[in-house]
C-alpha cells in the first residue's frame, strides 16, 4: 500500500459482492454505422470510395445478367434476341450455351444413355463419406444424406435410367440408409468397398476385375496379420505386399476372367478418354484428396522418424515433388511413363494423372501435417510414452488426432488446391471443365465466341464445391474444440 | 511451505525386494555431463524424495528410470528387468511404472475418463467396461469422480494433476515417479495434490519423487537424496537430513529453501 494511504484504517470486507449482470450492450443501426463506417474523415472517405466501386461493378455487370437469354440454339440467335428485347448494342449473357450443352460440362463425352452411372456414383459417395464426415451430428448426417439421395435419384430418373436400374439404385440407397442408422460400424465397410464399386460403375466392364483387385488387398492383409501373429513384423508386411503384387500381376486377372465366364456380370465399358467436365474433375479431385491424406500422414511421420534412411527418403521425396510444377508431373504421367513402361501395357491415363496428383498433394499435405506435429507440446509424446503405449498406438490415439486437428485449415486448403488444380489436366489432353471442354464446345459453329458464360458457370460450380469444403472445415474445427472451453 | 501434518507416519513394512537398481549411471547432453556415476537402490514399498537445486540432474535421473531419457552408460534394472535398447522391453517397463509430470501432460482431446481408460484398454487389453470401473474407482480415490466427463481444459491445475495421478494408477503400476508434481500449481492447489500423494504413500506404493516440498519429504519419505551437479551428494533419513545435514552443500541448500 502506498504512503498516501498509510493512515487509513485496515479494510475488511464483511459481505462478498454478488455477481452483477454486464452492462447492456449499446446497439442500433445508426450506432453501428457510425462506429464501423463513418468514425472519422478517413473512414468516411473510404466508405464512399468503397460504395462507388461496388456501384461501378454492379451497374456494369447487372445488365449482362439481367438480359440473359436461356432459350436459343446458337450464339447468333442469342445476340439477336438481346438486340430485339433491349435495343441494339446492349450486352447480355447467353446462358443458352449452358442449357444446350450442360451435359458436356458435367459429363464430357460420357455416353448419354449411361449418365445415370456417374450420377448414382455421386449419390453413393455421399453414403460412403457422410458416416465419417458427420459422425457426431445425426441431424446433419441425415440432412446431407436425404438431400443427396433424393437429388441423385431424381437425376437418375430425369437422365433416363432404365427401370431396373432405378429399382437397384433406390433399393441401394434405402439399404445403406438403414445400415448407417442401425449398424454404423458396418456402414464403414461400405466406405471401404465404395472406391471399387465407383471404379466399376464409372468405367464399366466385368465386376470381377475390381473384386480381383480387392482380393489382392485382402490377401496382403491376411499375410501381414499372419506374419504379425508369428512375430515377424516388417517381413510379414513385405511378404503381404509381394503376395498382392503377384496376385494382381499373375493370377488375379485370370481368375477374374474365369469368373466372368462362369457368372457374367458386367456394365458397358466406358473409355477414359470419354470422361470430361466435372465428372473428370471430381474423379481426379476426390481420388487425389482421399489418397493424399493418408500418404501425407505417413510422409510427415517418416520425416520425423528416428531412422535416418526413412527420414532422408521422406525429405527427398517431399522436396523433389514440391520443387516441380504439377504440370511437369502431369507431362511425365502422360508422355514419359510410356517410355519406361514395357510396350503394349495399357496404363490408364486417368489413373496415371490420379497417381501424380496424389503424390503432388501428399507432399504438400506432409508439410502441413508436420506443422501440426511440431505444434504439439513434447509433454504429449512423453505422456503417451510413460503409459507404455507403443509408437503406433501413441501416434494413432494421442498425437495424430491433435496434430490433424491443428492442421485442419492447412489440410482443407490443400484439398481445395488439389480440386482446383484438376483443371490443369487440360495440358495432357483431358477434357477439364474450365478450358478443354469449353473450348471444344466453342469449336462448334453455333457457340463460337461464347467466352464468359462457360467461365461463369464452371466458376460458380467450383466455388460452391470449394466453399462447401471450407465451411465443413470450420464446422469440424468447432466440433473438435475440446480445450479452453 | 505448505502446511502438512509432518508427524512421521507408521510406514507399512518395506519389502526386501528391490524395485529399482541403478548402477554406475552416466548420461551426457552433448558434452555436458548431467548424471555422474549414480548408484541407487530402491526397495519395494520405499518412498524416496530427491531434492536439489535446478540443473542438478534430479529430473533427468527419474526420467531415465522409464527411459524418457536414454542413458549412455551404467545399468538400470526396474522390477527385475534390465533396461536395454529393446523397445518392447522399454514399453513393458513403462506400463509398470507410472509417471506424474510437472505440467500434467493430460491428453486435451480426451475426457478425464478417456484419459484414464486409454492405456488400460490399449496396453493392458482390458475390456472397456472394466477399465471404466477401475478409472472411476481411482477418480474417487483422488476425489474428482464428478469431473469424469469433462475435458482436462475445463479443470483447475490441482484437479488436472489429480487426474494425472489417477491416470497413472489405472495402469496398476508397481512404481510411481513424480517429477516436480506441484511446481506448476498455485499455492492453494498444492495441498490437495500433496494430500493425494500422501494417501498413496500410506497405501504402500513405491514412490520416487522429485520435489521441493520439504514438508512432504519429512512426512512420507524413507530416504531423502540430495543431488548437485549430476551427483548424489547426500543420502539420509528425513530426520537426519533436515536436522543434521552432513555436507556443506546440503546445509547451504537447506538454509536457502527453508530460510525465507
Amino acid at each position: 500500500m502506498s504512503e498516501v494511504h498509510a493512515e487509513t484504517v485496515p479494510f475488511v470486507r464483511d459481505t462478498m459482492l454478488p455477481s452483477a449482470a454486464p452492462p447492456a450492450r449499446q446497439s442500433g443501426v445508426v450506432l453501428w454505422l457510425r462506429e464501423n463506417l463513418f468514425s472519422g474523415p478517413l473512414n468516411i472517405l473510404l466508405t464512399l470510395a468503397g460504395l462507388a466501386a461496388v456501384w461501378g461493378i454492379v451497374s456494369h455487370l447487372w445488365p449482362w445478367f439481367a438480359h440473359a437469354v436461356w432459350n436459343a440454339s446458337s450464339i447468333g440467335e442469342c445476340r439477336q434476341i438481346i438486340a430485339e428485347r433491349h435495343g441494339e448494342g446492349t450486352t447480355g449473357a447467353c446462358f443458352a450455351i449452358i442449357r444446350e450443352r450442360w451435359n458436356q460440362f458435367i459429363f464430357g463425352f460420357y455416353p448419354a444413355e449411361h449418365y445415370w452411372r456417374p450420377t448414382a456414383v455421386f449419390g453413393l459417395m455421399m453414403f460412403a463419406v457422410a458416416p465419417i464426415l458427420f459422425s457426431e451430428s445425426r441431424r446433419l448426417r441425415w440432412t446431407v444424406l436425404a438431400v443427396s439421395a433424393v437429388t441423385s435419384f431424381a437425376a437418375c430418373v430425369a437422365l433416363g435410367a432404365p427401370d431396373r436400374v432405378l429399382l437397384a439404385v433406390g433399393a441401394g440407397f434405402v439399404a445403406l440408409a438403414a445400415l448407417i442408422e442401425y449398424a454404423p460400424r458396418r456402414a464403414l465397410a461400405f466406405s471401404v468397398l465404395y472406391p471399387f464399386l465407383a471404379v466399376w460403375m464409372l468405367w464399366g466392364g466385368s465386376i470381377w476385375s475390381p473384386i480381383a483387385v480387392l482380393a489382392g488387398f485382402a490377401l496382403a492383409l491376411v499375410v501381414w496379420r499372419l506374419g504379425a501373429r508369428l512375430g515377424v513384423g516388417l517381413l510379414g508386411l513385405a511378404l503381404g505386399v509381394a503376395a498382392a503384387v503377384w496376385w494382381w500381376a499373375a493370377l488375379g486377372p485370370r481368375v477374374a476372367a474365369d469368373l466372368q465366364g462362369l457368372m457374367p456380370l458386367a456394365l458397358v465399358p466406358v473409355e477414359s478418354r470419354s470422361f470430361g467436365g466435372f465428372l473428370l474433375a471430381l474423379t481426379i479431385g476426390v481420388s487425389g484428396i482421399v489418397m493424399s491424406l493418408p500418404l501425407g500422414i505417413i510422409l510427415a511421420l517418416a520425416r520425423q522418424s528416428n531412422l535416418p534412411v526413412v527420414r532422408t527418403l521422406a525429405v527427398m521425396f517431399i522436396e523433389f515433388i514440391r520443387g516441380v510444377p504439377l504440370i511437369t508431373l502431369l507431362f511425365v504421367a502422360s508422355i514419359l511413363l510410356n517410355y519406361f513402361l514395357p510396350p503394349g501395357t495399357n496404363f490408364d491415363i486417368i489413373l496415371r494423372v490420379i497417381i501424380m496428383v496424389t503424390l503432388f498433394a501428399a507432399a504438400y499435405m506432409a508439410e502441413v501435417i508436420r506443422g501440426g506435429l511440431a505444434a504439439l507440446p513434447r509433454g504429449q509424446y512423453e505422456g503417451a510414452d510413460s503409459l507404455g503405449l507403443t509408437y503406433w498406438q501413441a501416434q494413432r490415439l494421442i498425437i495424430l488426432p491433435q496434430a490433424l486437428k491443428i492442421s485442419i485449415p492447412g489440410i482443407v486448403g490443400t484439398f481445395i488446391g488439389v480440386f482446383k488444380d484438376t483443371t490443369l489436366v487440360t495440358f495432357v489432353g483431358l477434357f477439364d471443365p474450365l478450358k478443354q471442354m469449353a473450348d471444344t464446345i466453342r469449336a462448334t459453329f453455333a457457340w463460337k465466341g461464347a467466352y464468359w458464360e462457360p467461365y461463369v458457370f464452371t466458376g460458380a460450380i467450383f466455388f460452391i464445391l470449394c466453399f462447401a469444403m471450407s465451411r465443413y472445415a470450420m464446422y469440424l474445427e468447432r466440433r473438435l474444440k475440446t480445450d479452453h472451453r | 511451505m505448505t502446511d502438512l501434518n509432518t508427524q512421521p507416519r507408521p510406514a507399512p513394512a518395506m519389502g526386501s525386494e528391490i524395485a529399482v537398481r541403478i548402477e554406475k549411471l552416466n548420461k551426457w547432453y552433448g558434452s555436458f555431463h548431467v548424471l555422474r556415476d549414480i548408484d541407487l537402490t530402491v526397495r519395494r514399498g520405499e518412498r524416496i524424495v530427491i531434492a536439489g537445486p535446478s540443473g542438478s540432474g534430479k529430473s533427468t535421473l527419474i526420467r531415465c528410470i522409464n527411459q524418457l531419457e536414454e542413458h549412455q552408460s551404467g545399468r538400470i534394472t526396474v522390477d527385475g528387468i534390465e533396461l536395454t535398447n529393446d523397445i518392447k522391453n522399454i514399453d513393458k517397463i513403462r506400463s509398470e511404472v507410472g509417471m506424474v509430470f510437472q505440467h500434467f501432460n493430460l491428453f486435451p482431446h480426451l475426457t478425464v475418463l478417456e484419459n484414464c481408460t486409454l492405456a488400460p484398454i490399449w496396453v493392458r487389453k482390458i475390456p472397456r467396461r472394466e477399465a471404466e470401473e477401475t478409472a472411476m474407482h481411482f477418480l474417487r480415490e483422488v476425489r474428482i469422480p464428478d469431473q469424469a466427463h469433462k475435458y482436462p481444459g475445463q479443470l483447475s491445475g490441482g484437479q488436472q494433476q489429480r487426474v494425472a495421478i489417477a491416470r497413472s494408477l489405472c495402469m496398476k503400476p508397481k512404481i510411481m515417479l513424480f517429477d516436480e508434481p506441484t511446481s506448476a500449481l498455485d499455492p492453494e492447489m498444492i495441498k490437495e495434490v500433496l494430500d493425494t500423494m500422501i494417501e498413496l504413500a500410506e497405501g504402500g506404493m513405491t514412490m520416487i519423487c522429485v520435489t521441493h516440498e520439504m514438508g512432504f519429504a519429512q512426512a512420507v519419505a524413507h530416504r531423502v537424496i540430495f543431488m548437485d551437479q549430476g551427483q548424489i551428494v547426500e543420502e539420509n533419513t528425513p530426520q537426519e537430513f533436515f536436522n543434521n545435514p552432513k555436507s556443506d552443500r546440503t546445509k547451504l541448500f537447506l538454509s536457502q529453501i527453508l530460510g525465507h
